[in-house]
């Protein structure tokens, strides 16, 4: 399908760059004249994704972060997220609201339900050892300006 | 991230201001316990009024606070969230343990 507008981008995966990523991601879509609502659904989406990355892909490691936003025909939004950590073994059980290995963090188990409340389309792929990489997919609405 | 601290009619009043994510939590969990374990306040309201963003950390963060103030005796109120904060709270099923108002 034709592609828009482009941006990718990497960062290494510390806990600082999450504000970061969000921004970047921000800044780029605004050009699609999101509503304060959508906007804000796409950034706790990109939020979540770029913190399961560092939390969980890299535990108590560092490595890249890849994420590739698209603008695409009827004002859809698609966000690719991308780790070279340690994979998932068990999506099905990884996306359970509430199942988290790292409850000694705080972590609430929940960044697959936001993803997947806040955005129209989710997808996750992943290989032990190899990575993870998350897509996600959202319409933005046909408003006034 | 912004953290102050009142205290208004036995309530202790935490002002937080700025954005909550995995590594903001970070610091605002340590400054939160600490507080919790030297006052022992009988009800902490955190003040979310000045929260511009949030995902599923803050939810964690609530958690845990909760649980603490549980062990301590005291309880747990978050105030004043907007419309957006509301949204990720509701999708937790937070408002079943902790007060929102």
């Amino acid at each position: 399908m034709e592609i828009l507008n482009e941006i990718k981008f990497s960062m290494p995966s510390l806990s600082v760059n999450e504000s970061a990523a969000r921004a970047a991601v921000s800044s780029f879509i605004i050009q699609a004249d999101p509503t304060v609502e959508e906007l804000a659904d796409i950034r706790t989406a990109v939020s979540e994704a770029v913190t399961n990355c560092i939390v969980h892909g890299y535990r108590n490691t560092q490595g890249k972060i890849e994420i590739t936003v698209r603008l695409m025909p009827n004002r859809e939004i698609y966000i690719k997220v991308k780790d070279n950590g340690c994979g998932i073994p068990d999506i099905k059980q990884a996306m359970e609201p509430l199942f988290t290995t790292a409850p000694e963090e705080e972590r609430s188990g929940l960044g697959f339900s936001v993803m997947e409340s806040f955005m129209d389309r989710l997808s996750v792929t992943s290989k032990v050892g190899r990575g993870t990489t998350v897509t996600m997919r959202k319409r933005l609405s046909i408003h006034g300006s | 991230m912004k953290i102050k601290i009142k205290s208004e009619n036995g309530t202790a009043i935490v002002v937080l201001s700025g954005e909550i994510d995995h590594h903001t939590a970070k610091n605002l969990r340590s400054e939160l316990d600490k507080f919790v374990i030297t006052m022992q306040p009988e009800v902490l309201a955190i003040d979310f009024s000045n929260i511009t963003f949030m995902d599923s950390s803050g939810i964690g963060l609530i958690i845990g606070r909760y649980k603490l103030l549980k062990e301590c005796g005291g309880q747990l109120e978050i105030h004043s969230p907007q419309p957006y904060i509301r949204r990720v709270l509701k999708l937790s099923g937070i408002e079943r343990i902790v007060k929102i108002i």
